[in-house]
């Protein structure tokens, strides 16, 4: 995860570390400001000491909080423990991973459900945050109000969306049934209960969240859209349509590679609205949920928990390592 | 028994608030704090008889209202009795089964609620538990030899003081049942026949609840142990016998007889919703614990509600019943604390059962010379069916691994619901990595 990180964020998170170390060597980001460079390279004692408590604090955190439980974690899932006593650790070879994938039937279904979940926020609750920053871009009345409304569910956790989407989803008494008027009925649609159409109701709860979040970058990006590209486009005689699509749209670059990547970790890590409806059992299983389930409380299996989470990181960096190198990588270019 | 295992419903209860719990962690927490402070006075290892502590840290996961005012009736009339103050702790109940693990391994109370079966050999043969042989000299008169079985340890030493227990079995109305002439079915056919009948007259035969996962369990021990024998299911648990045979499967089998009549809305909804049906009198019948009458506030309908062992199928006609215990442990750090020692015999004697008894009657005192003039027909009959019975069986999720109950019962569970199907080879394999694991 933070590998990646690490090695680029230094020549240019610290301009003055940067020049510091790697003047001389010709790296491509410091050839950049040659004269800043040795204004800067006299440190004082204090400086020095600064400086390596800002960079030395961080990386230990880091360490003690990421990359020691990481290494934990993909040790702990080549060996079968039950979590109480070290002395009970015992060596397993690939039987974890092997049981996960052959005998463990909530597996499958949970990685099916996670590409579920991811093309499900691209291709609708992506659009739509878009959709909306678009339209509340305008000029209208009331723009602001609209936007905190959509805002909202953003600043509330998943787990409390959970609850609130109880009301509408409950099979009895919640809002869906009864303006399909089915409700108390035997027709009434289960929405939590039946592994038909649980997943899908979970994610349309997720994506009232999601589309309010991908609206706010949106928002932003557009702001950022130098005003006289549009002027540009309408002398030009283009219409809405396409100064958004040829224009605005790819001026945004930016914005669209963070909502890419947000979208797909989004996905990756939904996990408290399933685990609020039935702790992802019965059609809601999601690997996240799977990894919770193992590791922690009564059922504590840590070697297979360990090795369903080693999994999800492997999944994991795929998005990652393509968003920094695209990122980091076209700067070192510049 | 898991009573309350779902986030919204503890949304919706009374239950302990955010702030109380906050307030009664904070307390836990002095409580706590306080506990090394005594442990160097006296000097520390050991029982530690000659402790002068006048205090103890009591960890509950008895989160619902009934039974949460219930312990703390027990913890008043103690107090009130020795002058030992008692800080208790109310986990919501959910949470304080999931956090057990840690809980014990970190800085558990002194005293703590949980149950009998393999869920308590379990951490007493991790060494997590302390024993309370000196708790049992006292008290051990008051308990029958079953009792005294089921607290155990796998060393011999005891390390339960049970509480109480309830019997399971199928609830019903007795004005509804009088109204429309259902008659108590005493074999399994008996029970097919007046299911279908009840079908026909347009209600759902068998209530029945399933999100949180554990109550079909309670079918499933059933019908096992009506067609297997109490051996089997103590076997099968353990997992001394497969679950890849024709005995398991021959439950499934059965058991796919009776889907048609359980409620097909099972999968979402708890059991305190199928508990509401009940008395709402859309399902005629509805296996559970007998903590399902504390859903019934209304006294008339609390008054109405009967009940019925699970009919005969096969083997040992209606011998067995699933009685799930619970009781008090002592945590390895409470096994320092006499004052600690102590509520455990105060919860061992009919003094402390009839003063949990008097709140909440739902369950049933395991104690000989418990107060029984309060009981109610159907506490009556509960008692009778216990200590009755040749076999109590603990809860599958009490009596097995518990990875096994919850990792790959919970879901095999919900999917044979779902469609009737289940691979037993599946469990089996899953079993297999699982035991060896521990």
């Amino acid at each position: 995860m933070s590998t990646t990180a690490e090695k680029p964020a230094a020549p240019d998170s610290e301009p003055g570390a940067a020049g510091r170390t790697t003047a001389g060597k010709g790296h491509a980001g410091a050839g950049r400001p040659p004269g800043k460079a040795r204004k800067v390279r006299r440190l004082t004692r204090r400086d020095k000491l600064v400086l390596a408590i800002m960079v030395g604090l961080p990386t230990l955190i880091q360490l003690l909080l990421v990359w020691l439980p990481t290494l934990f974690s993909i040790a702990l899932s080549f060996t079968r423990w039950n979590g109480l006593d070290i002395k009970d650790i015992k060596a397993a070879g690939t039987d974890n991973y092997r049981f996960v994938v052959q005998d463990y039937p909530p597996f499958w279904p949970a990685m099916q459900h996670n590409i579920l979940w991811l093309v499900f926020l691209a291709l609708i609750a992506t659009p739509l945050g878009l959709l909306l920053a678009v339209l509340l871009d305008q000029k209208i009345r009331g723009s602001k109000i609209y936007q905190s409304i959509f805002f909202t569910p953003v600043m509330l956790s998943l787990a409390l969306i959970g609850i609130i989407w109880q009301l509408f989803y409950n099979r009895d008494s919640g809002l869906l049934n009864y303006l399909l008027g089915t409700a108390g009925t035997p027709r009434a649609v289960d929405w939590f209960g039946d592994s038909n159409v649980n997943i899908w109701a979970a994610m349309v709860a997720a994506t009232w969240r999601h589309a309010g979040y991908v609206m706010i970058l949106y928002l932003a990006g557009l702001k950022g859209v130098d005003p006289s590209l549009r002027e540009a486009a309408s002398i030009d005689g283009a219409n809405a349509v396409q100064t958004f699509f040829r224009v605005v749209f790819p001026a945004m670059r930016p914005v669209n590679i963070v909502i890419v990547v947000i979208t797909i970790i989004e996905s990756l890590r939904a996990f408290d609205i399933v685990y609020v409806i039935n702790r992802g059992t019965n059609g809601l299983e999601l690997i996240s949920a799977l990894v919770i389930q193992n590791l922690i409380g009564e059922g504590q299996v840590i070697g297979v928990g360990s090795s369903l989470a080693v999994i999800l990181l492997v999944i994991s960096l795929i998005p990652i390592v393509f968003y920094l190198s695209r990122t980091f990588g076209k700067e070192s270019k510049a | 028994m898991a009573a309350n295992l779902d986030p919204f419903q503890s949304a919706h209860n009374a239950g302990p608030g955010r702030r109380t719990i906050l307030k009664t962690l904070g307390i836990g927490a002095a409580g706590l704090a306080g506990i090394p402070l005594l442990a160097a006075c006296t000097g520390g290892s050991g029982p530690a008889p000659g402790a002068s502590s006048n205090s103890l840290t009591f960890g509950s996961g008895s989160s619902d209202d009934v039974p949460k005012n219930a312990y703390k009736a027990v913890t008043d009339a103690f107090t009130k009795k020795t002058g030992i103050t008692v800080a208790t702790n109310v986990v919501p109940h959910n949470d304080f089964q999931n956090k057990i693990n840690s809980y014990l391994q970190g800085s558990p109370d002194d005293a703590f609620t949980w149950f009998a079966g393999y869920r308590m050999q379990y951490y007493a043969g991790k060494g997590l538990l302390a024993p309370v042989d000196d708790v049992w000299e006292k008290i051990g008169g008051n308990f029958s030899d079953a009792m005294k079985k089921a607290s155990t340890g796998p060393d011999g030493k005891m390390y339960l003081v049970p509480n109480y227990n309830y019997p399971w079995g199928f609830f019903y109305r007795k004005s509804f049942w009088a109204e429309k002439g259902y008659a108590v079915p005493k074999t399994f056919d008996e029970l097919k026949t007046l299911a279908a009948k009840m079908k026909a007259d347009g209600i759902i035969p068998i209530g029945f609840a399933d999100k949180d996962g554990w109550p079909a369990m309670g079918t499933f021990d059933y019908i096992n142990m009506r067609l297997n024998g109490y051996q089997f299911h103590v076997d099968l648990t353990a997992h001394k016998e497969s679950w890849d045979q024709k005995k398991v499967s021959n439950v499934f089998d059965t058991w796919k007889a009776l889907l048609p009549f359980q409620d097909p809305a099972a999968l979402g909804q708890t059991w305190q919703d199928a508990a509401k049906a009940l008395e709402a009198k859309k399902t005629g019948m509805y296996l559970l614990g007998s903590f399902v009458t504390q859903q019934f506030t209304d006294p008339t309908v609390l008054a109405d509600i009967d009940f019925f062992p699970f009919p005969e199928i096969a083997v040992e006609g209606t011998d067995a019943v699933e009685a799930p215990i619970d009781g008090l442990l002592l945590s390895k750090k409470g096994g320092d604390n006499k004052a600690a020692h102590d509520f455990l015999a105060f919860m061992g004697s009919a003094e402390g059962q009839n003063a949990y008894a008097a709140v909440d009657t739902s369950n049933i005192a395991t104690v000989k010379g418990a107060d029984t003039s309060k009981f109610t027909p159907l506490n009556k009959k509960c008692a009778d069916t216990i200590a009755n019975a040749k076999y109590i069986s603990q809860f599958l999720d009490r009596d097995a691994l518990p990875a096994m109950a919850n990792n790959v019962m919970i879901p095999a569970l919900q999917s044979f619901i779902k469609d009737g199907t289940v691979d037993v080879k599946n469990l089996e394999a899953q079993a297999k990595t699982l035991y060896a694991a521990q």
